[in-house]
């Protein structure tokens, strides 16, 4: 029996194709792995909870709740959006919210598994779709409290609701894109999480979570700009039936993420032996 | 499969680097990745804070052969564990490794406390790169290696250490590795479970190459059948000499300094010698089977009865592995007389070679109440041709029949 040969050294040049081989190897070989470690996570994090799986949506709906109030409220006072203002305000939330989860996915994966990092060779890679796993998990909840309140409201069934996971995948895989190329450097300096958080809930103020694009203005174009603005609007038209308008700039995204998602998980495949170096474990 | 001769791990001028100050650690940490990333290697040699944690470590290694990794705190041992696990990569040379590595570092690794240990087994087993079909077939056998039955449906947390370490190393003996890195982790747990680790380890190894690391060096001279003395990141000594290597390793830990460790003021050691041994440099040195012979000189500050002298003689661990026989109490010191001398002789002494050192107390000779204790007074080494781990060596005749 011909026995595997591994080789560590200095790497020296780099060849993309290898490594990217090598990358989907491990994702394929550590499929049992990822599984295992996202059930391991779901369970433990509900078994020691009684409110359980509310915790998954209890932050975007309050959020919403809050806007919900400003507004029926008369605090302030937000342009029309098309749909039932609930509607619109829990879709933008329950969207924004699996979106932060994806970008701060592959970083929380990676910092809960730092003990046995620093410990154990193990496909890493694992660690990313794990992530991916809890993040289609929580979503899957999210998306079933959403359409309660689509029917709630009385929205009502359209065909492009069968779109709608598409959309979040599109979604998902842009977060997780963003996140793999932060978890290196995030890994290395707090400073990171702290920009980021404050970043992204700066950046829900130019996003079309809570209320809708301006009709002019540098508002408008800011949104417009903001890549973000195309993943929540596609998502929530799949859901009214609304015609996409932003449908050319999703997909856009959707392909420029493929390739970079790859080029991600090649980036973080190199950085983890620098990581596990240089962290108390 | 089990070919004596193939090297299963081979280490070619292996060097590491590490950085003494975290904030440049980090930034170092962010260059390393950008020219990893854009494939640039053009700088060697120590950057300003950095030294070498490892420096051109050079071995073979093949089927059946255990290599000890010996060393004081911070010699560069775990980091050449990691190198070799893959966990960090080297800065100079290269490690090839043949066949499935497994590696006994931290057991229990991905347990998660909340979880019962049976769902605990197949956590730890994914990490370890076990499929699910293999833990379904194994996992009965498992429970049952670790003896923990009765509580596998309990959560770990509520685990004893002992239990929680039972159970790890259960799921890491299903391994079949080519190649095994044992890291200190059988330190832990009572002697059953100890004893269960030796029997375990003695059945893979024909058939597996093993490093191991620990601090106990009877454990290392029981298994290993090669070593290496680290010492600040280089190897000092190398080789199939494994006594030689621990007598350097402990020769760095021979203290001369003897500790009075109790002392109620009516008696004082003064002086101390061994009688008929060469002195070398910092020890006596004497051939096993001679003389034992030691001179004391004591001062007494109070007027007492002749006290009664325990003499222990203590292993390298200072570990007590023998007792001279006591003085008799019919020995008696006048009031007036302020010192006692006297010699004691131990003949043929049947230590086994290595280096060991005295401890002496003094005792009211009725109550066995202690006067003074001094421990370590002396070192000596004991010599002789061959290696044995075992505390003595017995002078025998055969008469054959």
């Amino acid at each position: 029996m011909e026995l595997e040969t591994r080789i560590y050294q200095k790497e020296n040049n780099i060849r993309i194709g290898k490594l990217l081989k090598d990358s989907l190897g491990d994702i394929y070989s550590s499929r049992f792995l990822a599984k295992q470690l996202a059930v391991r996570d779901i369970k433990a994090q509900y078994r020691q909870s009684y409110l359980g799986i509310l915790w998954a949506f209890i932050t975007p709906l309050t959020t919403a709740f809050v806007w919900i109030f400003l507004n029926s409220t008369d605090t302030i006072r937000l342009s029309d959006t098309g749909i039932p203002y609930p509607v619109y305000a829990f879709s933008g939330t329950l969207i924004w919210s699996i979106i932060v989860e994806a970008i701060n996915s592959p970083t929380a994966s990676t910092n809960a598994a730092r003990g046995i990092l620093s410990k154990i060779n193990f496909p890493k890679e694992a660690l990313i779709i794990s992530g991916i796993y809890k993040l289609l998990f929580n979503s899957l909840i999210k998306i079933i409290i959403l359409l309660v309140f689509v029917f709630l409201y009385g929205v009502g069934f359209h065909w492009s609701l069968l779109l709608f996971p598409l959309a979040i995948t599109g979604a998902i895989l842009f977060g997780t894109t963003i996140g793999l190329f932060i978890t290196p450097i995030g890994m290395l300096y707090k400073d990171i999480a702290k920009i980021i958080s404050m970043g992204l809930s700066l950046l829900m103020y130019v996003t079309p979570v809570v209320y809708a694009i301006p009709k002019e203005g540098i508002m408008k174009q800011l949104m417009e700009l903001n890549p973000f603005t195309p993943l929540i609007l596609t998502a929530r038209d799949f859901i009214t039936g609304a015609t996409p308008e932003y449908i050319t700039y999703y997909l856009g995204i959707v392909l420029v993420c493929i390739p970079l998602f790859f080029l991600g998980l090649l980036f973080y495949r190199i950085s983890i032996p620098i990581l596990v170096e240089r962290m108390s474990a | 499969m089990n070919n004596q001769s193939d090297i299963l791990v081979k280490v070619e001028g292996l060097s590491k680097k590490f950085c003494k100050d975290l904030k440049t650690s980090l930034w170092y940490g962010v260059k390393d990745l950008t020219s990893n990333v854009l494939g640039k290697s053009k700088q060697q040699g120590l950057r300003p804070k950095e030294f070498w944690a490892v420096k051109d470590i050079n071995f073979e290694l093949r089927r059946g052969e255990c290599l000890g990794l010996i060393g004081h705190n911070g010699a560069g041992k775990s980091t050449l564990l990691k190198i070799l696990n893959g966990l960090i990569n080297p800065d100079e040379g290269k490690v090839t490794i043949k066949g499935r590595v497994g590696a006994l570092i931290e057991l229990g690794a991905g347990f998660n406390p909340i979880l019962s240990g049976r769902e605990n087994i197949y956590n730890n087993g994914a990490v370890l790169g076990f499929t699910k079909a293999e833990i379904d077939a194994k996992v009965e056998e498992i429970i049952d290696f670790a003896e923990i039955r009765e509580f596998i449906d309990m959560p770990v947390q509520n685990y004893s250490s002992g239990m929680k370490v039972r159970l790890g190393f259960a799921v890491a003996a299903q391994m079949e590795p080519d190649v095994l890195i044992i890291d200190e982790v059988l330190a832990v747990g009572d002697l059953g479970f100890v004893l269960k680790c030796f029997k375990t380890i003695d059945t893979i190894l024909p058939n597996t190459a093993i490093v191991f690391v620990s601090h106990n060096m009877p454990m290392i001279s029981r298994i290993c059948n090669k070593i290496i003395l680290m010492e600040n990141g280089v190897s000092k000594l190398q080789g199939k000499g494994v006594a030689a290597a621990i007598d350097k390793y402990y020769k760095r830990f021979a203290q001369n300094e003897s500790n009075v460790v109790f002392d109620d003021g009516s008696i004082e050691l003064q002086k101390v010698d061994m009688i008929d041994a060469k002195t070398n440099v910092r020890i006596k040195e004497l051939n096993w089977d001679s003389s034992l012979k030691f001179y004391f000189k004591f001062k007494i500050k109070q007027p007492m009865n002749s006290p009664l002298f325990n003499i222990i003689v203590m292993d390298k661990e200072q570990r007590p592995v023998a007792l001279l026989e006591r003085n008799n109490k019919e020995y008696m010191i006048s009031g007036s007389q302020n010192e006692i001398e006297f010699f004691v002789t131990h003949e043929n002494v049947q230590l086994s070679k290595g280096i060991y050192s005295i401890s002496i107390a003094a005792l009211k000779p009725t109550s066995l109440e202690p006067l003074l204790r001094v421990n370590n007074v002396l070192s000596f080494q004991i010599i002789h041709n061959d290696e044995n781990w075992q505390p003595f060596l017995l002078k025998t005749t055969y008469n054959y029949v």
